[in-house]
């Protein structure tokens, strides 16, 4: 360890203290309130409630599968709704909400040292903007017609013409939903990127950043850069829709009459719609990756391996995300160079994502390993992410992405490793940090079951779709009626897995019931359970007050991962202990 | 999508002289004790904010130009005419985003009343320059260039409206800015809202310079064609 001298040297005041602002009543205190963690904790609510909608969504689409003929409330139209509503959902109102909107908020400000976002009030405008683009989305379920059955990827020019369900009304409050939930977006992500860079306490170097504020923080410029792509596609196809603009519409004739338009192209859409959508793959892995690092180095009592390779991962896979979307239109007919080109760039990404799963598993070697709730979830997230990457080098080369890209192959593969594993890691964030923000711990066996019960459930139900995939079940269809190559028993495995769907979606109202249980009466936590060493943890109250860190604002005087230190008094030094009482107790000789 | 290309090149290359400026090959296990820098910038954060919002606001206008350059090499492309009126507009443009530069100097200077004036200008200036656009669009309306019927002409009034809503955007920030100019407040603590307003107004009236260039290249009029094919191709 290198001697950097004493303490005294820490210039004064290098981060000018900013003037809080304080909330005067009840309403400006939990409703329109600016505090970072109340906004937290609003998006996290906002986006967990409507991530219970499509949980509910995938159910009715299980049961389709499964018991074809049975359900007379599940129409054709039905069945498309609730699949776009669905995917929607999840990927954008409940993944991307929760890991920026409400990881984001509560851990930026309290990681980095700060007392709260550089621009609160916008901050505070981009919840109420969100939960608008959310009331937006729950209103077209009950507007006339119903919600958009276009599919997630809303491809024109069918996302728009009638015979889609929800072609009057669904698909303009899709759109609109969208587009605020962007501009909601883009307010909270100037925030985060903003108070990671000019935020920073005293002594809180880049490098000194635990790797959670890392993760989220190339994760929201990726996300600031993409979204546009989707903001744009998401107007020129509402003028579409309502003005009768041709921007992706080319001349059609339906039903024996010639539409209104003419000229435009349905490819730039997908060519837009691929540019933010693939880095939204990664909008919600990088948080993910950075989360988890955090877990497993503090529940391993570790320092995490390869830290600087950890951090040069995260942004070259950040760069590398916006040069793959073509491996989403490899069947819309590609010039076979550009195949090429977007398979090799693919594959790529492997090499810095391969990085830090062999830093993850070194950091466990050898390590301290505690199986708490939060660790278990860590370790799911691993073996899934490996899973569900894996299956992303077959369909990364185009030649066999092609024959199987229609099939369930595809929905094994993403529920695998961009539904499954993220959701791991929110719920071993969720676990992890909960004494921080409520101060009581969790009912550590029912964490448990509900850790085996999704985690094991998950693999009984996406496992068998890869398999389904294979002998050609086709996804996106209502039922498979008199299909000549799908044998009898895809019909048993379909409800082999609809069955394990629902006892996985009925588990997790074990982790709600935890949740309320624990929050009445759960274990006091104490100000810092886990015995980890970033700046959150050192907070003078918990849950933390206004302001986060009463008078002084903590100084920070070495890295996040600290723990097991040689000759160390504890086996973890917090980031803002100084060298020097630690080098008195480490120094007998 | 070369354009989304070039701006995102441009924005790598900021990102890496950023990090190079961080120490990201530190050894921060080895450096426990105290270091003063953090590496923060002694920019305003207000200042940064306004730099990340160009960014994303940059990427959103590198799309739109990107699709419509895309556009023109694909089926069934009209080109629009250019109304004639948009060398005024420009002009238009040009005058407010050097009134604010004025304004800046000005407040840096300490002249209140001159602040004022440009102030004023900067936002007279802007408003004829919507008034312009506005009168633009009725132009190639009147010459039957509808919203529906001519791919070149949708594409001309949704990114001119884009550029407009967002010059109106910082028609609410310069109102703001007046205001307090008005409630003579000191210079110095005008001096940054002043700052933050011209740094906007010249972005826009960049955009504005790129796509009014990309127009006139595609101008069936104005230019050869061959030339038009060459430089769509390129982009």
């Amino acid at each position: 360890m290198v001697d950097v001298g004493t303490v005294e040297v820490i210039p004064p005041a290098e981060v000018e203290d900013v003037e809080l602002y304080h909330p005067k009543s009840w309403v400006t205190k939990y409703v329109f309130c600016q505090d970072a963690k109340v906004i937290a904790i609003q998006y996290s609510i906002t986006a967990i409630s409507i991530g219970l909608v499509a949980l509910v969504l995938s159910w009715l689409i299980r049961l389709q599968l499964a018991f074809p003929d049975t359900f007379s409330f599940i129409t054709p139209s039905n069945y498309y709704q609730f699949i776009t509503m669905h995917g929607m959902i999840m990927v954008i109102y409940l993944l991307t909400a929760l890991f920026l909107g409400g990881f984001g908020n509560y851990l930026i400000p309290l990681m980095v040292g700060a007392r709260d976002m550089v621009f609160p009030y916008v901050n505070m405008l981009s919840y109420w903007v969100y939960l608008l683009a959310v009331l937006v989305l729950v209103a077209s379920f009950f507007a006339p017609g119903g919600p958009t059955g276009a599919g997630w990827t809303l491809y024109p020019p069918q996302a728009i013409l009638a015979g889609t369900p929800g072609q009057d009304w669904g698909i303009i409050l899709m759109l609109a939903s969208l587009i605020l939930f962007i501009i909601g977006f883009t307010m909270g992500g100037l925030n985060y990127v903003v108070t990671v860079l000019q935020g920073r306490t005293r002594g809180m170097t880049m490098m000194r950043l635990p790797l959670t504020v890392w993760g989220i923080f190339t994760a929201t410029i990726l996300a600031l850069l993409a979204f546009p792509a989707l903001f744009v596609a998401s107007v020129m196809m509402l003028l579409d829709r309502v003005l009768g603009t041709s921007f992706f519409m080319p001349a059609i004739v339906q039903a024996g009459e010639h539409l209104k338009y003419g000229g435009g192209s349905p490819i730039l859409f997908q060519h837009l719609f691929w540019f933010f959508g693939h880095p939204e793959v990664y909008i919600v892995a990088l948080p993910a990756f950075g989360i988890v690092s955090d877990l497993i180095s503090t529940h391993a009592r570790k320092n995490i391996f390869g830290y600087r390779m950890m951090v040069w991962a995260l942004v070259a896979i950040a760069v590398l995300s916006f040069i793959v979307w073509g491996h989403h239109m490899y069947i819309s007919g590609m010039n076979p160079p550009f195949g090429f080109f977007f398979a090799t760039s693919t594959l790529v990404i492997a090499i810095p994502t391969a990085i830090k799963v062999y830093n993850w598993v070194l950091t466990l070697w050898r390590g301290d390993i505690h199986l708490t709730v939060p660790m278990l979830f860590a370790l799911g997230f691993i073996v899934t992410f490996v899973n569900g990457g894996i299956t992303g080098l077959f369909l990364g080369n185009v030649i066999v992405d092609v024959p199987l890209s229609a099939t369930m192959f595809v929905v094994a593969h993403f529920h695998m490793v961009m539904g499954i594993a993220p959701i791991l890691v929110v719920f071993g964030g969720i676990y992890h940090w909960y004494p921080k923000i409520t101060g009581r711990m969790w009912n550590e066996k029912l964490g448990q079951f509900h850790f085996w019960v999704t985690f094991l459930g998950a693999y009984l139900i996406y496992f068998p779709m890869h398999y389904l995939g294979f002998i050609g079940v086709p996804r996106r269809y209502y039922e498979l009626g008199g299909t000549a190559f799908v044998p009898p028993s895809a019909a048993t495995l379909n409800v082999f897995i609809t069955a394990a769907a629902l006892i996985v979606g009925a588990a997790q109202m074990v982790f709600f019931f935890n949740m309320i249980w624990s929050l009445l009466k759960g274990k006091l936590a104490g100000s810092n359970p886990w015995r980890a060493t970033t700046l959150e943890w050192q907070t003078p109250q918990t849950p933390p007050g206004h302001g986060n860190w009463g008078k002084e604002l903590p100084i920070v005087y070495r890295w996040a991962y600290d723990y097991s230190v040689p000759g160390a008094s504890q086996d973890f030094l917090p980031q803002n202990q100084p060298p020097a009482k630690h080098m008195t107790e480490a120094a007998p000789s | 999508m070369n354009i989304i290309f070039i701006f995102l090149a441009v924005l790598a290359a900021i990102v890496v002289w950023w990090l190079s400026q961080q120490r990201i090959t530190a050894k921060p296990w080895l450096e426990t004790g105290p270091i003063g820098d953090t590496g923060a910038s002694s920019l305003p954060a207000a200042k940064i904010g306004l730099g990340v919002f160009l960014a994303i606001v940059g990427s959103l206008f590198a799309l739109l130009l990107s699709a419509y350059s895309m556009r023109t090499e694909m089926g069934e492309w009209r080109p629009a005419p250019v109304p004639k009126l948009l060398w005024l507009n420009t002009g238009m443009l040009i005058a407010s985003s050097g009134a604010l530069q004025w304004a800046q100097i000005a407040a840096r200077r300490g002249k209140m009343d001159a602040v004022r004036a440009s102030l004023f200008a900067g936002g007279a200036f802007a408003l004829a320059f919507l008034t312009g656009q506005l009168m633009a669009w009725r132009l190639l309306d009147a010459a039957g260039y509808y919203l529906t019927d001519n791919p070149a002409a949708a594409f001309f009034y949704l990114i001119t409206g884009v550029h407009g809503l967002h010059l109106l955007g910082g028609l609410v920030a310069l109102g703001r800015t007046m205001d307090r100019a008005w409630r003579a407040v000191t210079a110095g603590e005008l001096r940054l809202s002043v700052e933050l307003c011209a740094i906007y107004w010249h972005f826009l009236l960049l955009v504005w310079l790129v796509f009014f260039s990309l127009l006139l290249l595609t101008d069936p009029i104005e230019s050869d064609s061959g030339v038009v094919a060459f430089i769509c191709r390129i982009l």
